[in-house]
């Protein structure tokens, strides 16, 4: 019987069985950021525990960082600066590599990782942030942990893993023009539910997905946390090599020769199984926008807000008048009747420099409605360099965007800058929990194009309006 | 650690699906760089009437007086999705929660609760929430019962509760095999060298 991809990276990284399903996992690679990562290694410390390898820890600025033109320690978020003052030092102490303040390798964690070439093929990633499953899109084994973990994983290289089952979802066919990974994961959210992946690993697959570029695969592995899964991965393949050929701590020389060898036999074998198996369809999925307060309330932006009975078979009822309520909507009515307060194109999802051109492409000659406050935060700062050297950073601005520093800024309200109480936001992120981006706001998820139409029309709107449009 | 073994408690009905960590500690919550001083954030956004507000919401359930000293939390479906931040542990676990019934937990949030000796026991919670007075949570025995005299068995990993039976910290476990981590890295380094030659360049 054969193996799957999953299996021959945990394989190669038993250090020993631990029993009961658990295993020591060696981890390659260990990322941190301020908000989570700064306590993790205060904590290793005051224990009088070393870092195992300061070689492989890397820490970033995202979480709590200002994305105002002219940041500086500190922050709108009242204590913020405290957390960035500790991480400093810590990271210092500890003897890691930090991608601070001004330095052009900061931005995201997830951003820069591939960006960097820290995670790669084949390797062990951890980062206490559950959005480290977005990584698996380079074929990867990255997955997000807590901050107990975290000083585990720093202290040891290693992690005490119980190893989650194997779950393949085989998206064939081919997304249609102007849907994208974003309303892909919307799309398998909405179909297989917020705890549908649970203590599983997922494996995406089929033409839908390998045709992904290696921008947009980070995009759907982004989401699979939202699936509840362990994590995602991608077999890596041409495009992911070709990606990271050159990238600042990717192999190098004889070390690339090699590793490409290597990372060629990641695949999952013809024979291997999975403990499930899910298949859907790529040319099903329309855009998606999500209409309650959990990710698997998405639906397509040209459908009507869902009656209960339309969606019974996932909400419980409860949760469903809960998030009717929140939200603010009338079961029945076109989702597209609802006026927005604000736009926001950001975050580990889609901040990457072919997100903010696609948006780019939908904002050129137009201006965002005036009601409606619209902010992009690039990524990276590299993603920021490269977006300004192409003028892209004109084409928000004219259109009426706030231009702003990387960082996570307002996916999250950390007590300092967010959108109004009860405003109606349609957000490139990933999460639309309650009050996620200020107090009591509206959060509609949706890719940036659909971000960037809406902020035209100023209520939520289908980018495929203006279809026949070249496009890049 | 503080080791567990036996809890017995009034269990705090929060039947609700999908509770995530935002809900559990809000962002804005987390104030200093610290495992501590978060308890009075807990599920802030449902416990007081307005954000930043200290006003106690009557309508929700863990303001219920009778509730004050309880050490057992009642949940739906998908306990503790979203972030991963451990604070929501730290929170509970500082509030005097020692017990977290739920019918499925994230990952995540599962093993900040075992690192943090909390109890997540998977469970249908909706009969024990109809369950009149204490229940008891025996991790010895890996069973519920209720003072009715209903009962349940329980199922969790043999390290997961030995670490919360002992209190014991994974970390001091791990080092134990510090000499066969260095064997295992030498000959990775063989096999795969660049993972760890790591200069930027």
């Amino acid at each position: 019987m054969g193996k799957t991809a999953f299996e021959k990276i945990w394989d190669a990284h038993r250090v020993s069985e631990i029993g009961d399903g658990t295993d020591l996992i060696l981890i390659d690679r260990i990322l941190l950021h301020e908000r989570t990562g700064g306590v993790a290694l205060k904590s290793l410390h005051a224990s009088g525990r070393p870092v195992n390898d300061p070689a492989q820890v890397f820490a970033t600025m995202d979480h709590i960082v200002d994305t105002l033109p002219g940041r500086s320690d500190n922050t709108l978020m009242p204590t913020g600066r405290d957390f960035i003052l500790a991480t400093r030092e810590a990271s210092k102490e500890a003897g890691i590599s930090l991608f601070d303040l001004n330095d052009r390798r900061q931005g995201i964690v997830h951003v820069i990782s591939p960006e960097l070439g820290i995670i790669l093929p084949g390797a062990t990633l951890v980062c206490p942030d559950s959005h480290t499953c977005s990584q698996g899109a380079l074929g990867g084994l990255a997955w997000g942990i807590g901050s107990s973990e975290a000083e585990h994983a720093l202290a040891t290289s290693t992690l005490r893993v119980n190893k989650p089952k194997t779950m393949r979802i085989t998206i064939d066919g081919e997304l249609a023009p102007g849907v994208t990974a974003k309303d892909l994961a919307l799309y398998i959210v909405s179909e297989i539910s917020s705890s549908g992946a649970v203590g599983h690993m997922i494996e995406y697959a089929g033409s839908a997905v390998t045709s992904l570029d290696v921008e947009a695969r980070l995009t759907l592995c982004n989401m699979a946390t939202e699936l509840g899964a362990f994590s995602a991965f991608i077999a890596p393949d041409e495009k992911v090599f070709a990606y990271l050929k050159g990238r600042d701590y990717a192999p190098k020389g004889d070390d690339w020769t090699a590793a490409l060898e290597q990372w060629k036999t990641i695949f999952t074998d013809a024979d291997a199984s999975f403990d499930k198996d899910v298949t859907l369809s790529g040319n099903d999925v329309p855009p998606m926008v999500s209409w309650g307060t959990s990710p698997q309330q998405s639906m397509p932006v040209t459908d009507d807000v869902p009656l209960y009975s339309e969606v019974s078979s996932r909400d419980s009822r409860d949760s469903y008048d809960r998030a009717i309520a929140y939200m603010d909507l009338e079961p029945g009515e076109p989702l597209r009747s609802f006026s927005i307060d604000a736009a926001f194109i950001g975050s580990c999802t889609n901040s990457r420099l072919s997100d903010l051109r696609r948006a780019a492409d939908i904002l050129i000659g137009q201006k965002v409605a005036p009601h409606v406050k619209a902010i992009c935060v690039p990524g990276s700062t590299s993603v920021k360099a490269l977006a300004e050297a192409e003028g892209l950073d004109k084409i928000f601005l004219d259109a009426g965007f706030e231009w702003r520093e990387s960082g996570c800024s307002m996916c999250f309200f950390a007590g300092g800058e967010s959108f109004g109480a009860e405003e109606r936001v349609i957000t490139s992120t990933n999460r639309n929990f309650e009050s996620r981006q200020g107090p009591k706001t509206r959060s509609h998820l949706a890719s940036p194009e659909t971000v960037a139409m809406s902020a035209i029309m100023g209520h939520i709107a289908d980018a495929r309006m203006l279809a026949g449009k070249e496009s890049r | 650690m503080k080791p567990l073994k036996i809890v017995r408690s009034l269990a705090v009905p929060l039947i609700v699906d999908n509770i995530d960590t935002d809900i559990i500690i809000p962002s804005r919550e987390m104030k200093s760089v610290s495992k501590t001083g978060l308890s009075d954030g807990l599920f802030a956004g449902w416990r007081y009437t307005a954000v930043g507000s200290r006003e106690i919401n009557p309508d929700f359930v863990l303001n219920d007086a009778k509730y004050a000293d309880a050490e057992i939390l009642l949940a739906g479906d998908n306990m503790g999705c979203g972030s991963s931040r451990e604070h929501a542990a730290w929170a509970l676990a500082e509030y005097g929660f020692r017990v977290v019934i739920a019918r499925s937990f994230n990952p995540i949030f599962r093993g900040n609760c075992i690192r943090n000796g909390i109890l997540p026991v998977k469970l249908s919670p909706e009969p024990i929430a109809k369950a009149e007075g204490q229940i008891t949570v025996n991790l010895e025995a890996m069973t519920i019962t209720s003072e009715a005299g209903d009962g349940w068995n329980f199922e969790l990993e043999t390290e997961a509760r030995e670490m919360l039976l002992e209190g014991l910290d994974p970390i001091d476990l791990t080092l134990k095999r510090a000499a066969d981590i260095a064997a295992f890295r030498e000959a990775d380094r063989a096999r795969r060298p660049w993972i760890y030659n790591l200069k930027a360049g």
